[in-house]
């Protein structure tokens, strides 16, 4: 809004939500606060406020990044705006009860430190209704496993951006199929070098090469697997009754 | 001083009717310290072809960039090498090269082969946030780091990008105050202590002295 200052108070409901894509896309955080503080001033949920402003906001930005639009650094913006509006709506969302799809898991794996894309997904995740526990970068096959002892999650997230560091993500499967834990998880993994192909011969679910994708695929994956889990319980009533 | 938008070829004028000797097909980040291993060492017969160093920002077209560059000069040289490290491509450079019948330097990246695999990996296990720089990075350093992450722009992105990081390693080629300077400059500006390497050119002297050998009789090969 440079050269003008913008009221956002003086915009009804839909022009503010409206006004908010386009900050989330300029990646202006301050006025991404202030919007939200509106929003729920007005009696919005704080489910709503999330979905309608933000989870739609930074799906138009995700799909300007994967149209070659918007570069790394503007989304790496409107990310750290869209931060701030979830800073003030999680302690709200979690009071109100949103609805809660599933659970992740999500580290950068064993000698690798980055985390851009990672931290994407976190953050697009945990707006489409997942519970993310972020073990952060440079994670060894113990870390992962306390983790999913300690959490108990759906799914299992693992990020490398290194060509060197990639192949720990099997180490990590392999481990869990040693446990005899493997389908206990749905296993998804993403970052620069990786490509379907290498997300197969690992034995993952998936490869995501996005954080967009990554919540199709994690909602997807969590319908379908929801979907199997109730199919076998009605054959296993049938099959008893 | 290849820019990194930049590719060129470096090669003999006068073309001997049989095959010529060796092409190096190399990323441009290179080309200044492969043409001065070349000329120092006076291997006439090895010629040189850089794509733009600036694919780095894109790695999934590399393959397919060196791809075209062998099969454009496959009929004019007994040998083709390729002086690329993975750079980010997830193994599909290697396949694509294995596919062609290509030879690459060993290393992930061109930090293990100036570094040599050994020593770089040495590096990491002593500090994994070592952000690694060469004399091209330090030379380009504004537009290739700050301008093309972006910094230059959104410096509250900083911490995005370089949180995990400790200390900058510089692998010096051809080290000389000017660029010690820059490198310093450059350090201060990710706010990291610097750490100077000298690594020379030995990896890729190394390289291209045994994969170059029974290939150099016969041909006329010059730096234009």
């Amino acid at each position: 809004m440079a050269g003008e200052e913008l009221d956002l108070n003086s915009l009804n409901d839909a022009e503010l939500v409206t006004q908010m894509h386009d900050d989330l896309y300029d990646g202006l955080k301050a006025e991404i606060e202030e919007g939200v503080r509106i929003l729920l001033g007005r009696s919005w949920t704080p489910y709503r406020v999330l979905t309608e402003s933000l989870v739609e906001g930074m799906r138009i930005v995700g799909e300007d990044f994967r149209d070659g639009i918007l570069f790394v650094p503007e989304v790496l913006m409107s990310a750290n705006a869209m931060k701030g509006g979830m800073a003030i709506l999680r302690p709200l969302l979690a009071e109100t009860g949103a609805p809660k799809i599933g659970k992740m898991v999500i580290g950068t794996v064993k000698g690798d430190i980055h985390d851009i894309g990672k931290n994407l997904v976190c953050m697009m995740m945990e707006g489409a209704g997942f519970e993310v526990v972020d073990l952060g970068v440079n994670n060894g096959i113990e870390k992962y496993l306390d983790a999913i002892d300690k959490h108990a999650p759906d799914i299992l997230g693992m990020s490398a951006l290194l060509t060197t560091t990639m192949p720990y993500m099997k180490v990590v499967i392999d481990t869990l199929k040693e446990k005899g834990m493997r389908n206990d998880y749905l296993v998804l993994v993403g970052g620069a070098p990786l490509n379907e192909s290498f997300a197969q011969a690992i034995g993952a679910d998936a490869y995501c090469r996005d954080a967009a994708v990554a919540v199709e695929t994690a909602k997807a994956l969590m319908a379908r697997r929801q979907g199997s889990a109730q199919a076998g319980l009605a054959q296993a009533r049938a099959a008893g009754g | 001083m290849l820019a990194p938008e930049a590719g060129g070829l470096f090669e003999a004028p006068a073309r001997a009717q049989a095959k010529a000797g060796t092409l190096v097909i190399a990323c441009g980040a290179l080309a200044n310290e492969l043409v001065a291993v070349i000329r120092l060492n006076g291997w006439r017969h090895i010629a040189v072809t850089c794509l733009p160093a600036i694919l780095h920002n894109r790695p999934d077209r590399i393959s397919e960039a060196v791809r075209g560059k062998i099969r454009a000069n496959r009929d004019r040289y007994s040998r083709i090498l390729c002086l690329y490290g993975d750079c980010g491509t997830g193994g599909r450079l290697d396949d694509m090269l294995a596919e062609e019948g290509i030879e690459r330097i060993e290393g992930a990246h061109c930090y293990a082969f100036y570094a040599g695999l050994a020593e770089f990996e040495a590096m990491m296990e002593e500090e994994i946030g070592t952000f690694f720089l060469t004399d091209y990075l330090v030379r380009f350093f504004d537009r290739l780091v700050m301008e093309g992450l972006g910094l230059d722009r959104y410096p509250e992105l900083h911490a995005d990008y370089f949180g995990h990081y400790r200390r900058v390693v510089w692998l010096a080629q051809a080290p000389d105050a000017e660029l010690e300077a820059r490198a310093r400059a450059a350090a201060a500006k990710l706010g990291l202590p610097l750490e100077k390497r000298v690594t020379g050119l030995d990896g890729l002297e190394r390289f291209l002295a045994t994969k170059t050998r029974g290939t150099r009789a016969g041909t006329q090969a010059s730096f234009e």
